[in-house]
Parts: C-alpha cells; sequence; structure tokens
C-alpha cells in the first residue's frame, strides 16, 4: 500500500504474470509491498511461504526470476533490483504455482527431514544414491534454475585504481571520501545501492537541523564536482585480496529495459594504496516461533519502505525488538499514519517513546497466517496476549558488515556492549574500519570516525590535509541493547531463512558431536547458498554457544569467506565466451587457405589447415592421401610459419647455443643449419627443431609449434639467471616472417621460378641456409626437411605471405602438386620417423629417441648431467621404435599400448605405448611411432596393440622408426 | 615480372569508429628492435641520438623525434619505429617491421576502453604522454604507449591482430553504450 504523497506509479511490471505499476527508481521489494503482494517466494527446502524480510542486499527470502529463456537471471534479490518497463519477475522453486506449491508436501514430513537427514536416510543400496535419491532431493530443494541454454547476455571485467578505495556510500563512506577527496587524493567510492545516503535514506534523522536527505545531496553534490573523486554506485565490492587489490560487482544493466549493447554487469579489479570500510552494519532477526511468515519485516526494512519508497508494508503494524530501533520504527510508522498494533521490547524497564501500546519484558511466542501474517501471541511472565496485525517489524539488534575485514583470514572480536562482532584492526592490510561497520552505531560517531579515518590515510599518503574535516551535527542517540537470540515456544525457530535451517537443527548439530562452529555449518548448511548467511551467522552460533555451554567468542564464527554477495561466472569471465576463451592466432595464408575450404585445426593458439578439400572427395582420408602424393611425387605447399623463430646474437650466440643445445653450434658454419636437441635441467628431452647461421654472432633458431613461448621463456631465462655472464640477446621473430615448406622433387623446380639465387645441389647443398631474393623482395632460403623429401622453407617478411603462398599453390597446382595441410604433413614425418611434442611428451629423454649420440660430451650443456642418471638409458627404458599393423583392415590408433601376444592386456603387463599412427598411401598400410620397453632391441617382434577405449585388439610388428628411405638419399637429390 | 603484394596486418579490420573513439592502424614503414650488447648501452644511445636525435630509452618510456619514436619493449630492449637504423655495431639489431600490428585509439574514452583489458594504470597522472608499457590486453601481450591527452599505441603480435581488433572494439562498444 502506497503511503500519500508519493511519486505516481508509472512503470508497468509484472511478477508471475501479473500486471503491476511501480514508482521509477524503486526496488522490486518495494513496488510488491506497494502492490500489495506479501508472498513473494518459497523457501529452500520445506517450501514454506515467505515474503520480503529486508529491504537490502542481505534478503534472504524474496529471491525471484528476471527474464526468460537462455539470459535467464535466477536468484535475484527483490530488494536490489530495480524496476524498469517492462520487467518480467516470477517466482521460483514453487511448483505449480507461488500459492498452491506440491512440493510443500515436505513441510508436512518436515520432522524427518532435519539437518543431516540425507546422510543417514539415503545410504542403501549405494546404487540408489546417484539415480534415485539424488534427482529427487535436487528436485525438490533448491532455489532458481538457469535455462542450461548458452547464455549470450553481455557482461564485461574491468580495472580500476585509486589512492583511497571507500566501500560504501553511506553517512560514514560519504564522509571519509569527502575527506579524503578533498584532500587531493584519488578515491574510488564504492556503493551497492543505486542512491548514495546508506541507512540515511530510510530514516527520519536530522543534520546540522536540516533532513539528512538536504545533507547527502549537499556531500554528493560536492563530491562529483571532484575530478578526483569517482562514484560508483550499484557497485558492490565483493572480495579483499593480496595488495590492495579488490574485487567488485557493478550492476550496469539490470535496472534497465535489456538491451543487446549493454553489459549487465561489469566485474572490476580495483586496486587501492588504501581502503576504508564504512559498509553499515545489518540488522539480525530474532528466532521465535515461526518466525518465517510473510509479513515479518526486520525494522529497519520497514522504515526503509515507509521513509524511503513510501509504502505501508502493512495496515497494522506490530513491532518486537530487544533494542531502542523498536521504538524508533514505531514513531516513524506513526508519523507515516500507519497503525501501530504493539509494540514488543523483550527489556523490561523499555520506555514508550510515542502513543503506542508497549509491552515491555514480551516476546512473541507465536505467529498465524500461512500465506501472510494475521496475527502474533505475545508472551509476558504473566499473560499471553493475541495481537491482530498483518505486519511484524522486528529487530534484534545490528551486525556490523566486517566481512571484508576476514577475506584475508582474519578473525572479528566479540563486543560484549554491542552484542556484535567487531572488526580486528589490520585484519586486512591498508584497510581500515569506520562507522557502523566498526560498531559505531549513532550517525554522529559514523561521521567523525570516517573523517578521522580518512584524514589519517590522507596524510600517510602524503597529501596536505589543510584544516580539519567540519563534523556536522548529528544524531548521537545511544545503542542500547539487551541481547535476545531465542524465544522458547512451539514451532520451528528459524535462524536460516535461506536455507530453511531452525534452532533444533543447531541443536541436533551440537548432539551428534558437530560442536566447531564450522562442522554445524556444513552439518546444517546454515549460512551457505547465496546470501551466505548475511542475516544469520551470528544468531545461528549464539544458539550454538547455548546449547555448547560456550560463551560466543569461545565458539567464533565461520570464515567469512569472498564473494560478498553472488557474482555470475559470465562477470568474472566476461570476455571469455566461445573464442574469446584464449586470442585466435592467423598465419598469414590463412584467408587463402580457407578460400580453399581448409578445415582448420588449433595448435596451440594457432589456426591450422587440417588439408585441403578437391572436389569428389568425400573424406579427409582421400584429401591427406592426394597431398602425401603430392610431396612424394611431385612438390607440396605448407605453411610453417608458426614455427617459433627466435634471433639469437651477440658475441657469445655460439656459446650460448652450446649450452642450450645437446649438440655443438659453435662448429656450425655460416650458411649451414643444424637440426638440434635440447633437454630441461633435469635431462628430458624439453624441444627439438634447426638453428640457421645467418652470421658469425647470428643465428635463427626455430623451435616446434607447440614449444615456441616455453622456448623464448627459457632462452630469457638461461639468459639472464643461468649464464648472465655471456653476451648474448634474443628476440621472438617468429611474427616476422612468413616460411612455407616447398617440399616434394620438383620443388627446386618451383623455387627456380622466385628466386634468382643459385639454388643448384652445388651451390645449395641439403641443410644450406642464406638470404636469397624472392621476387625481388629479400627473403631467407632453408634447405631442411620434414617429409624426407628434397626440400626447401622458404620466408618473406609477413606482410608478403598471402601474396607468396597464393603464388607458390598455384605454380605447385600447374606443376600436379598443391598445398598440403597438417593431416599430410604428420603422414610425412612419421613415415620418416621424425617426432613431434606426440614422441617428446616430457617424460622422454634422448636415449629413448636413439639420440643419445646427440648429447655432446666434449661440453656441457643443460641436462646433460641429469640425462646420466641411472633409471634414465638402458634396456628398461621404453625407446622409440616404428610399429606397422600385420592385417590390413585394422585401424591403429594413438593412445593404445602394445603387449606380449600371450599376455593378458591389463595395466600391469603393458610394453610400451603408440604416440603417432597414420595411414601411409607411400607405404599402404598403417604405421606409427611407439615407445616400447627395450624396444630398440625387439625389432621384428610381433606384438599384441590393444586399444581398450576405441575397442581395438589386433596384431602389429615392430620395426625401425625409420619406414620410408633409410637411408636418406632422397633428402639430398 | 610477378610481384607480390604486400598486406598489412589489419588490413580489412580498420579503421573502426564507435561512439566518441576511432580505431585505426599504424603501420610503421619499419620498426627494428635493438638490444644494446653488455657495456655497449651508452655508446647505442649515442649513435641513435646522433642519427635521430633521440637515444636509448628508459624503461616505460618512449622517446620521440621527428624522424623516429623509441618504445621501450622490455629488459635492455627497444623498437625503432619509423625508420631502419644506421649499421649499430654495439647492439642486437632485428627487423621486426612485419612482426606487429600496431594501431592507435584515439577519443574520448579511450582511458575508459583500455581500462577493459588492460590490468595496469593507464590514468593520465599515472601515465602520461610518452609513457610505455609492457603488459596485457586481455590474454595478448602488448606495447602500449601513451601519444596524447586521448591517444594510446597499441603493439599487438601480428598473428593475434583479428582478436586485437575484436576486443578493443567490444571494449569500445561497451564503453560506448554507456553514453
Amino acid at each position: 500500500m502506497r503511503l500519500p504523497n508519493t511519486p505516481e506509479a508509472t512503470v508497468n511490471f509484472t511478477f508471475d504474470g501479473v500486471p503491476m505499476q511501480a514508482v521509477p527508481g524503486e526496488t522490486l521489494a518495494s513496488a510488491l509491498l506497494a502492490n500489495g503482494v506479501k508472498h513473494v517466494a518459497r523457501s529452500f527446502k520445506y517450501h514454506r511461504p515467505r515474503g520480503i524480510m529486508t529491504a537490502g542486499s542481505e534478503e534472504p527470502n524474496a529471491l525471484v526470476t528476471i527474464g526468460r529463456g537462455a539470459n535467464i537471471d535466477p536468484n535475484v534479490r527483490a530488494t536490489v533490483q530495480e524496476v524498469y518497463e517492462g520487467l518480467d519477475a516470477y517466482s521460483q522453486n514453487a511448483w505449480p504455482s507461488l500459492r498452491f506449491d506440491m512440493m510443500a508436501v515436505n513441510d508436512l514430513i518436515s520432522p524427518f527431514l532435519g539437518a543431516g537427514f540425507y546422510y543417514k536416510t539415503f545410504m542403501w543400496p549405494k546404487a540408489f544414491w546417484e539415480k534415485l535419491y539424488e534427482p529427487v532431493i535436487r528436485r525438490a530443494a533448491g532455489l532458481g534454475g538457469l535455462s542450461a541454454k548458452h547464455n549470450e547476455t553481455l557482461y564485461e571485467k574491468a580495472f580500476g585504481f585509486c589512492d583511497v578505495l571507500v566501500i560504501g556510500g553511506g553517512p560514514a563512506g560519504l564522509m571519509a571520501a569527502l575527506t579524503a577527496g578533498q584532500a587531493g587524493a584519488d578515491v574510488i567510492l564504492a556503493h551497492e545501492d543505486s542512491a548514495l545516503g546508506g541507512q540515511l535514506l530510510s530514516e527520519r534523522e536530522m543534520i546540522e537541523g536540516a533532513p539528512a536527505r538536504d545533507w547527502i545531496a549537499a556531500t554528493v553534490a560536492a563530491l562529483e564536482a571532484m575530478p578526483n573523486v569517482r562514484i560508483m554506485t550499484r557497485t558492490t565490492v565483493t572480495g579483499a585480496y593480496d595488495q590492495g587489490t579488490f574485487a567488485a560487482l557493478e550492476r550496469v544493466g539490470h535496472h534497465l529495459p535489456r538491451r543487446d549493447d549493454l553489459p549487465l554487469e561489469c566485474f572490476w579489479r580495483i586496486v587501492a594504496k588504501r581502503a576504508i570500510l564504512c559498509a553499515g552494519a545489518l540488522e539480525r532477526p530474532i528466532a521465535f516461533p515461526n518466525n518465517d511468515r510473510p509479513g515479518i519485516i526486520l525494522a529497519s526494512g520497514v522504515r526503509a519502505y515507509v521513509n524511503r519508497w513510501g509504502v505501508a508494508p502493512g495496515q497494522a503494524v506490530a513491532v518486537f525488538g530487544n533494542n531502542d530501533d523498536a521504538h524508533r520504527t514505531a514513531v516513524d510508522l506513526l508519523a507515516a499514519g500507519v497503525r501501530v498494533a504493539a509494540v514488543i521490547d523483550s527489556r523490561h524497564g523499555a520506555q514508550a517513546q510515542g502513543d503506542y501500546q508497549l509491552i515491555a519484558g514480551g516476546q512473541v511466542t507465536a505467529t498465524k497466517g500461512r500465506h501472510g501474517l494475521t496475527g502474533v501471541t505475545v508472551s509476558t511472565e504473566t499473560e499471553d496476549i493475541q495481537i491482530s496485525c498483518d505486519c511484524l517489524a522486528i529487530s534484534g539488534g545490528w551486525n556490523p558488515s566486517l566481512h571484508l575485514t576476514c577475506h584475508m583470514n582474519g578473525r572479528p572480536r566479540w563486543d560484549e556492549t554491542l552484542a556484535a562482532f567487531v572488526p580486528t584492526p589490520d585484519a586486512v592490510p591498508g584497510l581500515v574500519t569506520a562507522g557502523a561497520c566498526n560498531g559505531t552505531f549513532d550517525t554522529s560517531g559514523c561521521l567523525t570516525e570516517a573523517a578521522e579515518m580518512a584524514a589519517t590515510i590522507a596524510k600517510d599518503l602524503g597529501f596536505v590535509v589543510k584544516k580539519k574535516p567540519i563534523i556536522p551535527a548529528a544524531d548521537t542517540s545511544p545503542y542500547q541493547i539487551v541481547p535476545l537470540w531465542l524465544v522458547e515456544g512451539r514451532g520451528r525457530k528459524w535462524l536460516d531463512f535461506q536455507n530453511d535451517v531452525h534452532v533444533k537443527d543447531v541443536a541436533l548439530a551440537a548432539q551428534e558431536n558437530f560442536v566447531s562452529v564450522e562442522h554445524m555449518k556444513r552439518y546444517t548448511t546454515q549460512g551457505m547458498a547465496p546470501d551466505q548467511g548475511k542475516s544469520s551467522n551470528v544468531s545461528a552460533l549464539a544458539v550454538l554457544a547455548d546449547v555448547t555451554g560456550r560463551s560466543i567468542p569461545e565458539t567464533g564464527t565461520t570464515t567469512y569467506r569472498p564473494p560478498f554477495v553472488p557474482v555470475a561466472i559470465a562477470a568474472m569471465g566476461a570476455g571469455a565466451q566461445g573464442s574469446g576463451f584464449a586470442p585466435e592466432r592467423f598465419t598469414t595464408s590463412h584467408a587463402a587457405s580457407l578460400g580453399r575450404n581448409a578445415p582448420m585445426i588449433e595448435a596451440g593458439l594457432w589456426y591450422r589447415p587440417s588439408y585441403f578439400p578437391q572436389s569428389g572427395e568425400t573424406t579427409w582420408q582421400q584429401s591427406c592421401d592426394r597431398e602425401v602424393e603430392y610431396v612424394r611425387n611431385v612438390v607440396g605447399v605448407c605453411d610453417v610459419s608458426t614455427l617459433g623463430k627466435i634471433d639469437v646474437q651477440g658475441p657469445d650466440a655460439a656459446v650460448f647455443l652450446d649450452f642450450v643445445y645437446t649438440n655443438t653450434f659453435s662448429t656450425l658454419k655460416l650458411g649451414r643449419t643444424r637440426y638440434g636437441l635440447m633437454l630441461r635441467e633435469d635431462g628430458h628431452v624439453m624441444d627439438d627443431g634447426t638453428t640457421a647461421r645467418l652470421g658469425d654472432d647470428h643465428y635463427v633458431m626455430t623451435t616446434t609449434t607447440a614449444a615456441a613461448g616455453q622456448v623464448m621463456r627459457h632462452l630469457e631465462y638461461v639468459r639472464q639467471v643461468l649464464r648472465p655472464g655471456l653476451d648474448v640477446q634474443v628476440a621472438s621473430v617468429t611474427e616476422q616472417w612468413a616460411q612455407f615448406a616447398v617440399a616434394g622433387p620438383r620443388s627446386r623446380e618451383l623455387l627456380s621460378g622466385v628466386t634468382s639465387a643459385d639454388i643448384s645441389n652445388e651451390a645449395w647443398p641439403f641443410m644450406g641456409c642464406g638470404a636469397v631474393d624472392v621476387l625481388g623482395i629479400p627473403g631467407r632460403l632453408f634447405r631442411i626437411s620434414f617429409s624426407g623429401e628434397l626440400a626447401y622453407e622458404i620466408a618473406v617478411p609477413a606482410r608478403y605471405g598471402d601474396s607468396l603462398f597464393r603464388l607458390l599453390t598455384a605454380q605447385a597446382e600447374a606443376m600436379g602438386g598443391g598445398a598440403y595441410g597438417m593431416e599430410a604433413l604428420n603422414v610425412l614425418r612419421i613415415e620418416k620417423g621424425f617426432i613431434t611434442h606426440a614422441e617428446i611428451d616430457g617424460r622422454v629423454t634422448a636415449f629413448d629417441l636413439g639420440m643419445d649420440a646427440m648429447v655432446s660430451r666434449k661440453k656441457d650443456c643443460i641436462g646433460q648431467t641429469m640425462a646420466g642418471r641411472p633409471g634414465l638409458h638402458g634396456p628398461e627404458r621404453r625407446q622409440m621404435v616404428g610399429v606397422c599393423a600385420i592385417t590390413g583392415d585394422v585401424k591403429l590408433s594413438a593412445g593404445a599400448h602394445l603387449f606380449e601376444q600371450a599376455a593378458e592386456s591389463v595395466r600391469v603387463n603393458s610394453q610400451g605405448h603408440v604416440t603417432s599412427v597414420c595411414y601411409s598411401p607411400t607405404l599402404d598400410g598403417e604405421i606409427g611411432l611407439a615407445f616400447l620397453q627395450n624396444g630398440r632391441a625387439r625389432i621384428g617382434e610381433t606384438l599384441r596393440f590393444v586399444d581398450h577405449l576405441r575397442g581395438i585388439d589386433t596384431l602389429c610388428e615392430v620395426c625401425a622408426p625409420v619406414m620410408f628411405d633409410p637411408k636418406g638419399e632422397r633428402v639430398r637429390g | 615480372m610477378v610481384k607480390l603484394i604486400e598486406k598489412t596486418p589489419c588490413a580489412g579490420l580498420l579503421p573502426r569508429s564507435i561512439g566518441l573513439m576511432t580505431l585505426a592502424e599504424d603501420a610503421y614503414p619499419a620498426m627494428t628492435s635493438i638490444a644494446p650488447y653488455q657495456g655497449q648501452s651508452r655508446q647505442v644511445s649515442a649513435a641513435l641520438k646522433s642519427t635521430f636525435g633521440v637515444g636509448f630509452p628508459s624503461p616505460n618510456r618512449s622517446l620521440l623525434s621527428d624522424r623516429v619514436r623509441i618504445t621501450w619493449i622490455g629488459q635492455g630492449a627497444a623498437m625503432i619505429c619509423g625508420e631502419a637504423p644506421p649499421t649499430l655495431t654495439g647492439a642486437a639489431v632485428t627487423d621486426q617491421s612485419d612482426a606487429w600490428a600496431v594501431v592507435r585509439l584515439t577519443g574520448k574514452g579511450a582511458e575508459d576502453v583500455l581500462a577493459r583489458l588492460v590490468p595496469v594504470d593507464l590514468r593520465r597522472p599515472q601515465f602520461r604522454s610518452n609513457h610505455t608499457a609492457r603488459t596485457l590486453l586481455g590474454h595478448m601481450h602488448v606495447s602500449i604507449t601513451r601519444i596524447d591527452a586521448k591517444t594510446f599505441e597499441i603493439m599487438a603480435m601480428r598473428s593475434m591482430a583479428q582478436t586485437l581488433v575484436h576486443e578493443l572494439s567490444q571494449a569500445m562498444e561497451n564503453v560506448a553504450a554507456r553514453g
């Protein structure tokens, strides 16, 4: 019900399909109450009717779902969601409807569903857990659901920096930001609500003799005028991390009709030199019987609806509390013209502060009204009084919002006077607390404390605080409370409204010896789920303390962890949807390859063509076979630019390479290329590749595509850390050069058409390299081969890559050859027994590869000593061999294991494993590379080839890894 | 005779204007990385200065002359952008003219765009004109230099040009959408 003189409700929205109107800017919760909707949700486990309990971010009950389809947004707090034109909100966790929810049967059998029931109940039979019990329980219990479709909503991430981060824009936060801002500090003021002012917006307090709103407006205007202050409303700081880093969630589009171009949320990482936590405090409920009915609202919430939003949450409101806020609430209600049914103050000596019925020393011991409160029973020492009311405001006192101070493992301190935990100083380095979150509950105290803290911080940071901040005159009412945690009586006394945990559950946990507060939390689920126990933690541990006979400080709190409010994974991972997951690297020939319909395969971040299909070809195998034949018989062209290329220069370049490679490069002649093997410090193979000598002090190393980054990092490490005395520089030139393999018997003929250099066998022998002109452009030519054929790699500056690739492939096609992709490249190298990272998988030594002779004993190199350790060489090692299928109709598979023919194919009998396989059109058979125990001595043996995953069980013959042209004659032709 | 055709890294991708901002390719005719050998820094810097009027930059700085911009790109290394340097004896000199996609982001909101992608403080008081940083943009290694109050130069690996443009465009759209 709206109070008189409130703005006109002009915004149309629906709740559960029912059209309603709202005042612009108000929350969904406020709008629902204004429209007389009290029952808005069903509870997590027992499906009890629930209403709106708070007016803030801590709301445990009023969770709704916004939107439909793929972009559905579940578990939205109605107290945070602002209304907008066309808002489509609906209740969740109820079927078939909110009012008649079938699952409410759970509530009737609740005595069997207490804490830990499923730990005890669904023990047997074991198989039923996964197939029956768990699905049934999950169906019955829960909050909102996701669509299970790909969410295309836009989210974003951002980084912020400041001198002082002020967390919370209530009176303390405003004062802190003003003080720090005036001192000249770079300030970010992050505030969860849409409007600054905090609790003051909900109170009828005066500042400097005028309504507090005037002071808020003036202060906000002053802050907005400062270029060094950034105000971020709708922004919740969700976590405190190392070195002054804070996470924050900004609601960017939540309060507006959905727009495709506007992010819904922005996830901020804010780095601050200092932070001031001014997060305020959260009011706590009291555990009395059936304290969860719709219409039972925290007193602070009632004041917010009445004073801030102009909405009466009921027509006859009773107030129940243990502190003066109960009276403040009653006075405000009366001032707004709302009937106060009674004020029940558990303190015996309480005095009425207005014209209302006060029951001092009373407690609410029963409530009634299933879908909405209709009355309460109040018990005093002498009598039970029935009071008719449709709203009950409750105040059990205040808990400082100190969560962030605990994010780095700090523990709060119990304050007996406040009956609350307060922050422990310096729990988060660089963060101080001021105002209600520090246990200072009066406005005047908040303002003073915040100004002093901010001034101190500004001075610490080197800013000059010219004048002492002026503290405006404000409310100084002391906070007077007599703790009241629990009211005895018949019925469940709810502690955690979001997880349906009541007092008996906590007692049961203690009875089952889950007496540690952390164990109690896990046993009962108290404090879990979206609200993380914001309104229940302290009450629950007070009850636990009581039943275990310990004090509250002895009992302690559970650990407050980030995030402070739920953060969508989509916000944290913003920008990473679909292909945004990682950068995409494209070669210069990418467009040309796509133009030839080549399917792309990922190699690290690179995209490389698998094969180039031609008309009439229906399988990749056909294309691959044809491309292999190009290279073996004519000429093929392949983009190899993705291989790492590293410029190594300097007077000590040769010494440096001798140190990182197992073999010697100082002896390499100018204009020559050598194959090199690189070990890790532990003696296993890191990478391989060819390195060319372009000058006395100038080499160009190539690495595999997969290990390019790793090798670059390794070289920098060696240069800077292991051998800082060497005068050498390394620079990646991978991106500078577009490089193409031109391979096949007619490769020389093809290349003669694009370079004027003499590339005859005599002038440019195998492993020769050097600068050449490529159609007038300075390029490089390397006579190296990864196919075993006469082959070259030709490089031009990348700007010409696209053009050269098109030219080379066109020429090759004219000669009867063409482009070849990764599949053919793989076949060609397997036929020749050349390794890739399928073979050098990190567990392999030079000995295993049959390359022990490449580890020079004449010099030291990284990994040499460690490679000599026992166990890294000898017949017990799995050594690289070739395998070929014996029967023609079986496909081999990488990942298969090798067994003795008679052995059972189980793990302990494995003699080796297969790393690469292919169909070789050249040899007309299935072949592969494998690592076989004592393999080199077993050439010619027949073994069992078993791949349990793919259902392959066949025989293969062990052969030498080089299956084609073992003498290597073709490459020198 | 057949001629090879040049293609810049962002060919077909840029320029783009979104909101009040523009993203355009700014390909230098030549880019050369230089890394002085041990004990050669002064001599190399002097040689650069006599040729171009600016020497070797200190870390996180970029130096501008009428012929070149020399930008620090990492430990003991800098990139000469604009013209190829003269023969330098005391340094490793590597042609990088084709290795980098170089773009300029300019306009009101450019700082906000980069704040969505780059984890270092690029706000003006901290990061003035001719300040430079080797950092991340999204998941990419980049070099970012402030040119003036509202213009940044961003260098990324050539092969990542498409991702670079995509990331920046998306952030520009996000910033523009906020109005």
